[in-house]
């Protein structure tokens, strides 16, 4: 725990977000609220079938200057994220498709008409002829010899097939083995904004201008760059306000480069905006896991090992930059989870099928490892008839351990797991929880408490990603900062903020060291004609990266400063200091405002060796170690389920975490609170099903159920801060984490309620027709074993 | 999506909306409140060649009594029910039923007129209605006739109106003195349609219970004489002589298959039920 004192708004300060002034107030500025002159709109014929060979594509006469196909476009080319671990097999993802569609959605041509309405009539009159294919649709199957093929050359259905095993043989004589079969349902990311751009052609800079809402606005002219074959300077991405990432707008689409290709050719702006529909049927998925998992334990339920088989369902391409094998590869090295034990084996396999890309969602795939381990966990516990979190005490690691290398080699920073979970429990109140499940509920209701931790590694960049050798590997992370000449601050970074808040958290970080107000600092962020490159925001790393980034670079300018300053007081720089947004001398001070002034507007009085530098900075960053933080939570959850209806009800949800020295709790509590809404859609509503030939039964948000207002509580967050070791200020990346433990927490809680029925649920979402029927199943089984002993 | 091109027109009084209704060429729908029909119109499930606004129609809006018997012109929203714009003969059971429909934006611009034509078999007034005893009032070119709601609905998205008819207003008769009501619907969240509701009036002096099991994929299965569900006979006691297993039997007879369909509706309707015989009103989401 910190005890540095909390000063003004600085580092620590627990500031409303700039940002929600214009927010709130409706007058963010998204890709949707672009108007330019004689814009015209795109909508995209697109794959009706999940697999089917294109025999033709007949456009109307009439219509033929404004249809575009993969024969018009020549020389683009095919999106490829190659991973350079061995075995990787490589798709090409086509533009415009040729040949075969290998999922629903997939582009087929693009219709450009004055209005979106006018582009989808286009649309709707270009006939496809389809020769449909046998679908895979099911993962598992898929993996089988006899199946379909999604790629035929190569042979398999398998992107990539990994194992780990670290003395695995050792477990097996333990006493107690519990085997589960554990899945998470496929998901849509469903952030408020859909995917957008509008693109034009700047004759002044020659450059192609593409408003894109993208979260990595440099990655995406890395991606188009390399698809229609310009250099880079040619092309500038403009991120404007994104309403919500998660991953979703991490991705290079297709569309965009069909836009970009476009704008080059005809002459006047182009629009797409994606709507509902094409968010939910076509452009990409995430979180469809399988583990087939076996924990291995001492009876006092000390961990004697894990084996795992987790496959994923990566769907019919690589998407760009993240790869369509680090979600499943990545499964293995995170399974371990925040938990020491001394033997281990996992196979993994990223399995291609007839469906959308899948994507790293809000915390990628440690919301099914922490559902897959956190429910045989539970099952240890109740297979050796002790507490839940007794299995959990005797496994975490221990803060006497830190820093630790766990046994997949992750290097955990700092941290005292056990304490998390002490003050979880006790927020909860376990003995009275277990006094009222004895004494049951007057509306027939039964209650449960559920238990999940995780770890989760953050801000890990270069040793950690060259060795998946995806198209993008973090490096230094750059910032700009510059006092302008009456004093304010200008900062500029290459990730993106859209939900985080960094236009507040990171004026802040530039507080603490220059003392400027946060209302004079203004944050540039999402154009690659203003600020440095980076990879972006992904990986809760940008407070870590950006936010050193943005320290170093304040650091030299109030060194800058205070050398100015020195010369103004007529005193050596050694007997000065710079504090609190002044350079203070022996006999008198003087404030940024007078420096900044003195630098731009009066250089006469300047002293001769002053760093021509002068007061405007880039400076690189990255932590001592850059294997990562580690910030990790107890959840806990009290919920009250109806077993007739399946309904659940959350009665109470506690969250202790530890995200290092948090540079805005407000945000934080904020970013939790997301997650968790999102952990909920997960464990409770959401589901993208498929049926048989490949078909998306979602199209809409009446049958997409996402968690609304009424289903998602305030929780209690308690905070711990121990910092990092590695990082500016001891700070860790905490952006995904809310979204990590929930499901896991409320299949334990469910299943601590109904467990004494019989039920045990292992796949979510947890909803209501799946519990009724699995509550309908156990009391059949108890209807039969009863007849059976009478 | 964007919706295919249609033509609007908002006619100002009745005599011009028939007018068009029965000459106009093309397919046509009416739009009143829009919270169906609006997003049809956008994913193109529905391409009409006109689309005719009926809210431009002063006696749509208009609520009155005829007797005991309220009279709701067609375009009278959700929202003027739950906020007691418009009388009560029900003793509050329309207010409760209209506040717990979808959210309030679309109780704001939702009618009652438009969800009974839109006959969505999960929506709440299509089962509250006809358990309530209502009669929809048909207009045409040719003349004004009223049908009971239950004749009206005749399936999932089907009801009985004629070329050039339209529905412009919805009988509700007063509930008989001591009626006992209970109405409970279970979503999959709060706000989305029902997946199973319930419906229940019950005279006690009389011995007579009326029961409707709605959201069941066609159209609400009306139960006007329920003794059955009560052993034959209704009293003060009836809560207690629920009969979950003949419940059961109705819905298979009426075709529902899946077991678990069965049990999820006979669950609700037991706590419909349970609700009917508690004096106070409790509130409708506590199935949800």
């Amino acid at each position: 725990m910190t005890a540095r004192p909390i000063l003004g708004e600085g580092v620590g300060a627990r500031l409303p977000r700039k940002e929600d002034d214009r927010l709130m107030r409706g007058r963010g500025q998204y890709v949707g609220d672009i108007r330019m002159p004689k814009m015209q709109d795109v909508a995209f014929v697109r794959s009706p079938l999940a697999h089917a060979r294109i025999r033709a594509i007949h456009v109307p006469e009439g219509y033929r200057d404004r249809v575009f196909t993969a024969a018009d476009l020549d020389g683009v080319q095919p999106i490829r994220a190659v991973s350079g671990l061995p075995g990787f097999k490589v798709s090409e993802q086509p533009v415009l498709a040729t040949g075969k569609v290998r999922q629903v959605g997939e582009l087929l041509a693009f219709c450009v008409a004055p209005t979106r309405a006018e582009a989808e009539d286009i649309a709707a009159s270009v006939v496809l002829d389809l020769e449909e294919l046998p679908a895979v649709h099911d993962m598992l199957a898929a993996r089988e010899p006899a199946s379909a093929l999604v790629h035929e050359h190569w042979g398999d259905n398998v992107f990539l097939e990994t194992q780990v095993d670290v003395n695995f043989a050792a477990a097996l004589d333990a006493p107690i083995q519990v085997s589960r079969t554990i899945s998470t349902a496929r998901q849509c990311m469903a952030p408020l904004e859909g995917r957008g751009a509008v693109v034009h052609l700047d004759h002044r800079m020659d450059q192609l201008v593409v408003h894109s809402a993208s979260q990595m606005p440099h990655i995406v002219r890395n991606g188009l760059s390399e698809c229609l074959g310009i250099e880079q300077g040619r092309i500038r991405i403009v991120a404007p306000d994104v309403g919500g990432g998660f991953g979703y707008k991490g991705i290079l689409l297709a569309e965009e480069i069909c836009l970009a290709w476009l704008a080059l050719r005809c002459g006047h702006p182009v629009r797409w905006l994606e709507d509902r529909r094409e968010h939910l049927t076509a452009n990409a998925n995430c979180r469809e896991h399988h583990y087939r998992i076996t924990a291995y334990a001492d009876r006092d339920g000390t961990l004697r090992g894990i084996d795992c088989e987790a496959t994923v369902d990566s769907g019919a391409y690589s998407a760009y930059p993240f790869s369509a094998c680090l979600e499943a590869a990545q499964v293995a090295s995170i399974l371990p989870g925040p938990y020491d034990f001394p033997s281990y084996r996992c196979r993994t396999w990223s399995v291609a099928t007839n469906k959308c890309p899948i994507l790293p969602y809000r915390g990628v795939a440690r919301t099914g490892v922490c559902f897959a381990l956190e429910l045989v966990l539970d099952a240890v516990a109740r297979e050796a008839g002790i507490e839940p979190w007794v299995v959990r005490a005797k496994n975490l690691v221990r803060p006497e351990q830190m820093p630790f290398d766990n046994i997949t080699n992750k290097h955990f920073d700092s941290g005292d797991y056990p304490q998390a979970l002490a003050r979880a429990l006790d927020a909860v109140d376990l003995p009275a929880l277990r006094a009222r499940q004895a004494a049951g509920e007057a509306d027939g209701r039964r209650v449960g408490l559920g238990l999940s931790i995780y770890c989760e590694q953050a801000a890990h960049g270069t040793s950690v990603y060259s060795g998946w050798g995806i198209p993008m590997v973090p490096g230094h992370e750059q910032a700009g900062a510059r006092l302008t000449p009456d004093g304010g601050l200008e900062l500029r970074i290459g990730a993106h903020s859209h939900g985080q808040g960094l236009e507040t958290t990171l004026a802040q970080v530039a507080h603490e060291i220059l003392g400027v107000p946060v209302a004079r600092t203004r944050l540039v962020h999402g154009d690659t004609a203003m600020t440095p490159y980076s990879t972006g925001s992904w990986g809760s790393r940008v407070m870590v990266m950006a936010g050193g980034a943005v320290a170093t670079a304040c650091r030299e300018l109030a060194d800058r400063a205070l050398a100015i300053g020195a010369h103004l007081l007529q005193a050596e720089p050694v007997n000065c200091r710079f504090a609190a947004g002044r350079v203070i001398g022996p006999t008198g001070d003087v404030s940024l405002e007078e420096i900044a002034r003195t630098w731009y507007r009066r250089p006469q009085d300047l002293a001769p060796d002053v760093n021509p530098g002068g007061l405007e900075v880039t400076a690189g960053y990255k932590p001592q170690r850059d294997s990562g933080t580690f910030s990790y939570a107890a959840h806990a959850v009290v919920v009250a389920v109806d077993p007739d209806l399946g309904a659940v009800e959350i009665l109470d949800y506690v969250i202790v975490e530890d995200g290092g020295v948090l540079v805005n709790p407000l945000v934080v509590d904020g970013q939790i609170c997301g997650g968790l809404a999102q952990g909920i859609g997960t464990a409770l509503y959401e589901e993208m099903a498929f049926d048989d030939r490949g078909q998306p039964l979602a199209t809409t948000f009446a049958d997409y159920l996402l968690p609304g207002a009424a289903e998602v509580p305030d929780p209690r967050i308690d905070h711990m801060e121990t910092p990092s070791p590695y990082t500016q200020f001891g700070v860790k990346g905490i952006g995904e984490g809310g979204a990590i433990a929930p499901p896991a927490a409320l299949a334990n809680a469910i299943n601590d309620a109904l467990g004494p029925l019989g039920v045990e649920m292992l796949r979510s979402p947890m909803s209501q027709r799946r519990i009724v029927e699995a509550v309908l199943a156990a009391r059949h089984r108890t209807a039969v074993g009863a007849r059976a002993a009478a | 999506m964007k919706a295919a091109r249609f033509a609007y027109e908002r006619p100002a009084d009745l005599a011009a909306l028939l007018e068009r209704l029965a000459e106009a060429d093309g397919s046509v729908k009416l739009i009143a409140g829009g919270q169906s029909l609006g997003p049809m119109l956008n994913l193109r499930l529905v391409e009409p060649d006109r689309v005719f606004d009926v809210t431009g129609v002063p006696e749509l809006r208009r609520a009155n009594l005829d007797g005991t018997t309220l009279v709701l012109g067609a375009c009278v929203t959700h929202a003027d029910i739950e906020d007691g714009r418009v009388p009560d003969v029900t003793g509050g059971a329309m207010a409760r039923v209209a506040s717990a429909i979808a959210y309030r934006p679309v109780r704001n611009r939702g009618t009652v007129g438009g969800s009974l034509v839109h006959a969505d078999p999960a929506a709440d007034w299509v089962t509250a209605l006809i358990a309530l005893r209502a009669e929809v009032e048909l207009v045409s070119r040719s003349g004004r006739r009223r049908l009971a709601l239950d004749a009206f609905v005749r399936g999932a998205l089907d009801v009985a109106l004629e070329p050039g008819e339209m529905l412009v207003a919805v009988r509700i008769p007063a509930i008989p003195q001591g009626s006992a009501w209970g109405y409970v619907k279970h979503c999959s969240k709060i706000g989305e349609f029902a997946h199973a509701i319930g419906a229940v009036l019950i005279d006690r002096q009389a011995g007579h219970g009326r029961v409707v099991i709605g959201a069941i994929e066609r159209a609400p299965l009306l139960l006007a004489d329920a003794r059955p569900l009560f052993g034959g006979r209704i009293g003060a006691d009836f809560s207690d002589r629920f009969d979950a297993r003949a419940a059961d039997d109705a819905l298979r007879e009426a075709g529902m298959s899946e077991a678990i369909d069965r049990h999820v509706h006979v669950t609700v309707l037991a706590r419909a039920v349970a609700q009917a015989a508690r004096p106070a009103p409790l509130r409708l989401t506590e199935a949800a």
